[in-house]
C-alpha cells in the first residue's frame, strides 16, 4: 500500500524532503537490532509505501512538488539528486515563477483554477505508479500563500476526484509571535477549508519543535532546517511499518489506518453555552491515542497509564479510544523509542488563540481589501469563523 | 523567478539609480563566480548578446556575456544622463532605454506633469511596455525620484499613473526622496506636497527618504571611521555609502555616498526575491504583509549595519545590537522615532548568516518597547536570505509601517500652506494649461485624509487593548 506525497509551498517541500530523507536513511539503517529477514522486510516495506523504483536503481520519492515560485523546488529537487540515495522524479514537479505573496486568496482563488489541471495531472500519474494507493500526505503551511490557498484546493480535488483515498494534512502552525503578518487570516481560512475536505490533520507548531530543539537537543543557533529535521524524525517514527496489534508476521498494510471517524453520541450532550477555557485542566481530554513502539523490549512495555479513563472522554471506553502498535525493528539510532498521535484538546488553546487574533484583525477590516481583490469575500470570512468556532465548542465539550 | 524594472526620473532619481546599477552589479559579480547568468542576475539585468545587430539578441542561458540593466532613464535635461553615458556604466544601459530633452522642468512640478507628461507620453509607454516585453515575468516597477523638484516630482508621479493603466497587475514601489527643512528649493513645498496626491493614489508602497536623515547617517560614520577608536578598523567595502568602484571616500561625488545608502537600500529589500534563503520573501509580500489599508502605504525603512569593523569574530551581542539598532531612530532613513509611534506593521529582512532562533530571541526582546496597533499586536513578517550583501557577514533591512511618518507629512503640509497663503510663485504653476486652483486644494485634501487617518490610529495608542467580542455558537 503506497502513500503519495504532495508537498505544497516553501515550508512543504523543505520539510518534505527532510521526511523522506528521514525515512531513507532509517530503512537503510544497519542496527535494525532484529533479524536479517525482519530487518528485509521492513524495508521492502517501507520502499513500497514511499518510494517507487527507478532504473539505475536510486529509489524514486513518491511525491509531487508543487510551488509558485521556483527558487525552493530547484534548491528541493538538486538536494535530492546530489544526495546520491534517493532522489524525486524528473517530472514530478510544478512550479510557476510568481509566487502566491502570502495571500491565501491569490493561492487558492487564481493559481488553483489556473493550474488545476496540471497540478492533478502530476498526482494522478503519481497514482498510476502504485500497486495499491492507500492514501495522500499532504504537507502545507498555514501561515503563507502557497501551501496554505494552494493546498486547501489541491486537498478539495483530491476529495473530489479520489474520494475513496485517505488524506491527512500535516499542518505547520506558525509561530505564535509572526512569521507573516497576515498568517492568523491565513490559517482560519486553510483550517476551515480542511475541515471539509480533509480526512485527519496532524498538527505541528513551530513554536513547539522550536522548544524541542533548544531544551531538549541544546541547539545554540537552531535553523529552519534543525526545526524540519525534528519533525522528520517523528513523522518518520509514526509511519514507518509496524504491526498491527493482533500480532500478524505481515507488516500493517494500511499505515494510515487509524480510525478517524469518531462521532460523540447524539443524546445525552448538555447544551453549551460560552465554553470557558479556565477550566484549570490536568490533562487535555483526548478522543483517541496511538502509541507506536519500536525496538528493544517492545512487547514487555507497560502501557497501563495510556489506558487511564480519566484521559479520555465520558462517552468514550479506553478500550476503544487507545491504540498500539509494535515493532521490534529500532527506528534510526535508538534502541527503544515511542511515538505518541493523539486526538485531544491539546490544540484548543492554539487554536483558540489564532481564531481570536483573526477576529481581532477581521473587526479593524484590516488587510481585508487584499482578499477581496482576490475573490474572497467578508462572508467567507464569516464562514470560516463560526466553523472554526464550532470546532472550538466540540472540542471544548470533550 | 520574476523581475524589475528601474524607472530613476529626474536628477536625483538618475543619480540614485546610477549608485544602485554599480552595487547591483559589484553584488552579482561577488555571488555569482562563475559567470552564468542565472535566474538571480536576470532579475535585473538581461543578457545580451552584442554581436547581434539591432536590439541585441538576448540570451537566457548560458555564459554572460553582456549585462543590460534592465531600467529606464528619463529626464528633462541632459546633464546627468550624458554623465552616466559617459562613466563607465555606459555599456550597462541600452542607449534605446533613455528619454530625455534639454529644457528642464524649472523646479516646477506643473511643467514635469502636465506639458512633459503629455508631450512624452507615447515615448514613455513604448519604453516601458519594451522593458516589460524583455521580461519573462515582470512583477514590479521601482521608481525612483526626488519629490521637491519638477522632473522626478512631475513627470515621475506622471508615470505612475500610466503604468497603473497599462500594467495594473505589475507592482509600482516608489522611493522618494522628500525634501528636507534647509531644501534649497523655494518651490518644492508645492512639487511635494502635488506629488503626494499622486503617490496616494497610484503607488502600492513608497519608501520615503529624507535627505537630511541620510546625511546625519554619514556623519556617524566619518565619526566612528575619524575616530580613532580602539579596533576600528572598518572592513573595506562594507560601508553602506561606499561605491563599488571607489576605494578612497574623496574620489566619490559629494552625494555619491548619501544615494548608495538608498542604493542598498534597494538591494536589501530585492535580496530574498533575487538570492535563496530557509525563509523567502518576494516583493508581492511586501505589499501584502504592510499595507493594512490601501492608503497607508508608507513604509519607514532603516538598515543596519552601518558598516563592519574588521575584527573577524562576530559574538552574538554583535548580531543582537545590529537588531537593536534598526529601531533606533539614528539609523532610519527619514527622520522619524518609530518607536515612540504606533507600529501598524514591522518586517525585518536579515540577510547572511542568521537562523530562525537568533530572529525570535530578537523580537522577543525587542517587542516589549514597541508599541503594536491593536489588532496587530504581532505584526511581524520576517525572512532570511542566506547570501549576505558584499563586505558584510550579515545584515537587517527593517520595513515598518508607522505613524512616525506623520510629522514628516505635517510639516510638508505646514511649509505649503506659508507659501500659498501669500500666493507665492503660484503663477507659475497656474499658468500651465490643466493647472487651476482647485489642483492644489484637491492635494492638500488629500494629504490631509492621509495625516487624518494616521491620528486616528495614533488616537488608539494609549487605550487599553480590548478583545471583540466573539461569534457564540449554538450547537
Amino acid at each position: 500500500m503506497s502513500i503519495v506525497t504532495v508537498q505544497l509551498g516553501q515550508c512543504g517541500n523543505q520539510i518534505g524532503f527532510e521526511v523522506f530523507d528521514a525515512l531513507y536513511t532509517d530503512s537503510h539503517c544497519p542496527q535494525g537490532l532484529c533479524s536479517k529477514r525482519e530487518n528485509e522486510a521492513y524495508q521492502a516495506s517501507c520502499k513500497e509505501r514511499f518510494f517507487s523504483e527507478e532504473e539505475n536503481g536510486v529509489p524514486v520519492a513518491r511525491a509531487v512538488l508543487v510551488d509558485m515560485e521556483p527558487k525552493v523546488t530547484n534548491q528541493t529537487l538538486s538536494k535530492a539528486a546530489q544526495s546520491g540515495r534517493w532522489k524525486y522524479g524528473q517530472h514530478s514537479c510544478f512550479c510557476q515563477k510568481q509566487g502566491s505573496g502570502n495571500n491565501w486568496a491569490y493561492g487558492y482563488s487564481v493559481h488553483g483554477p489556473r493550474h488545476e489541471e496540471s497540478i492533478m495531472n502530476l498526482i494522478q500519474k503519481e497514482v498510476e505508479k502504485c500497486d495499491s494507493l492507500s492514501g495522500f500526505f499532504i504537507i502545507m503551511s498555514m501561515a503563507g500563500g502557497t501551501g496554505s490557498g494552494l493546498g486547501a484546493f489541491v486537498t478539495q480535488n483530491l476529495q473530489d476526484q479520489y474520494s475513496n483515498s485517505l488524506k491527512m494534512n500535516q499542518i505547520i502552525w506558525p509561530y505564535g509571535t509572526g512569521e507573516v503578518i497576515v498568517q492568523n487570516y491565513n490559517s482560519i481560512l486553510t483550517l476551515s477549508h480542511l475541515y471539509r475536505s480533509s480526512d485527519a490533520l496532524l498538527v505541528h507548531e513551530n513554536d513547539a519543535l522550536h522548544k524541542i530543539c533548544a531544551k531538549l537537543m541544546n541547539i545554540k543557533q537552531i535553523s529552519f532546517s534543525d526545526i524540519n529535521q525534528v519533525l522528520a524524525h517523528q513523522l518518520g517514527s509514526v509511519f514507518q511499518p509496524t504491526y498491527s496489534v493482533e500480532g500478524s508476521c505481515h507488516y500493517r498494510r494500511n499505515p494510515l489506518g487509524i480510525d478517524w471517524q469518531v462521532r460523540p453520541p447524539l443524546s445525552g450532550l448538555p447544551t453549551l453555552g460560552k465554553a470557558s477555557l479556565n477550566r484549570g485542566l490536568h490533562f487535555n481530554m483526548s478522543i483517541a491515542n496511538l502509541v507506536i513502539l519500536r525496538g528493544k523490549d517492545v512487547h514487555s512495555a507497560d502501557l497501563g497509564g495510556f489506558k487511564d479513563s480519566a484521559l479520555y472522554t465520558s462517552w468514550l471506553e479506553p478500550i476503544n479510544a487507545f491504540n498500539v502498535w509494535k515493532t521490534q525493528r529500532a527506528f534510526s539510532k535508538y534502541e527503544k523509542s515511542a511515538a505518541l498521535v493523539s486526538n485531544s484538546q491539546f490544540l484548543l488553546k492554539p487554536l483558540d488563540t489564532i481564531v481570536g487574533k483573526a477576529w481581532n484583525m477581521f473587526a479593524s477590516k484590516a488587510y481585508i481589501h487584499q482578499y477581496t481583490k482576490f475573490g474572497i469575500e467578508e462572508e467567507d470570512f464569516l464562514d470560516s469563523f463560526t466553523l472554526l468556532e464550532q470546532v472550538v465548542a466540540s472540542y471544548c465539550n470533550v | 523567478m520574476t523581475q524589475s524594472v528601474v524607472v530613476q526620473v529626474g536628477q536625483c532619481g538618475n543619480q540614485i539609480g546610477c549608485c544602485f546599477w554599480d552595487l547591483a552589479l559589484r553584488e552579482h559579480a561577488a555571488v555569482n563566480q562563475k559567470g552564468i547568468y542565472d535566474e538571480a542576475i536576470s532579475s535585473f539585468f538581461r543578457n545580451v548578446d552584442t554581436r547581434v545587430v539591432g536590439d541585441g539578441g538576448s540570451i537566457s542561458k548560458g555564459k554572460i556575456c553582456s549585462l543590460k540593466a534592465r531600467a529606464v532613464l528619463i529626464d528633462m535635461e541632459e546633464g546627468v544622463v550624458n554623465e552616466i553615458l559617459q562613466g563607465p556604466l555606459r555599456d550597462v544601459f541600452d542607449s534605446k532605454q533613455l528619454i530625455t530633452d534639454i529644457s528642464g522642468s524649472g523646479n516646477n512640478w506643473a511643467v514635469g506633469h502636465k506639458v512633459f507628461g503629455s508631450l512624452y507620453q507615447e515615448q514613455i509607454l513604448e519604453k516601458l511596455r519594451k522593458s516589460a516585453e524583455h521580461c519573462d515575468c515582470l512583477q514590479c516597477f521601482f521608481i525612483i525620484h526626488s519629490m521637491g523638484g519638477g522632473t522626478g516630482s512631475g513627470l515621475g508621479t506622471f508615470l505612475l499613473k500610466l503604468l497603473e493603466d497599462e500594467f495594473p497587475e505589475v507592482y509600482r514601489f516608489v522611493t522618494s526622496v522628500y525634501p528636507s527643512g534647509e531644501d534649497d528649493v523655494i518651490t518644492s513645498p508645492y512639487n511635494s506636497i502635488l506629488a503626494m496626491k499622486e503617490l496616494n493614489e497610484h503607488a502600492d508602497c513608497v519608501l520615503p527618504i529624507d535627505n537630511q536623515s541620510l546625511f546625519d547617517i554619514i556623519s556617524k560614520i566619518d565619526l566612528m571611521v575619524n575616530s580613532g577608536k580602539l579596533g576600528t578598523t572598518i572592513k573595506p567595502k562594507s560601508l553602506v555609502t561606499s561605491s563599488a568602484g571607489a576605494v578612497k571616500k574623496r574620489h566619490q561625488k559629494p552625494f555619491d555616498a548619501m544615494n548608495n545608502i538608498v542604493a542598498n537600500l534597494l538591494l536589501n529589500l530585492t535580496s530574498s526575491a533575487r538570492f535563496e534563503g530557509s525563509l523567502n520573501m518576494d516583493l508581492n509580500e511586501i505589499s501584502m504583509n504592510l499595507v493594512p489599508f490601501p492608503q497607508l502605504h508608507y513604509l519607514v525603512s532603516s538598515l543596519t549595519p552601518l558598516y563592519t569593523l574588521a575584527d573577524v569574530n562576530i559574538p552574538t551581542r554583535r548580531l543582537d545590537q545590529m537588531f537593536s539598532d534598526a529601531f533606533s531612530k539614528d539609523h532610519q532613513l527619514i527622520r522619524a522615532d518609530p518607536k515612540h509611534s504606533l507600529y501598524l506593521a514591522c518586517a525585518l529582512m536579515v540577510r547572511g548568516n542568521v537562523q530562525v532562533s537568533d530572529l525570535r530571541r530578537n523580537i522577543e526582546r525587542l517587542k516589549p518597547s514597541l508599541q503594536f496597533v491593536s489588532w496587530n499586536q504581532e505584526g511581524w513578517k520576517t525572512s532570511l536570505c542566506s547570501v549576505p550583501p558584499v563586505g558584510h557577514s550579515h545584515s537587517l533591512l527593517a520595513l515598518a509601517n508607522n505613524t512616525c511618518v506623520k510629522p514628516t507629512f505635517m510639516e510638508l503640509k505646514e511649509r505649503f500652506m506659508r507659501l500659498y497663503k501669500k500666493k507665492a510663485h503660484l503663477h507659475h504653476y497656474l499658468q500651465i494649461e490643466g493647472m487651476e486652483e482647485s489642483s492644489f486644494m484637491e492635494a492638500v485634501s488629500s494629504l490631509s485624509g492621509l495625516i487624518e487617518e494616521y491620528n486616528q490610529l495614533d488616537a488608539t495608542k494609549s487605550m487599553p487593548v480590548e478583545d471583540f467580542p466573539r461569534l457564540s455558537i449554538a450547537v
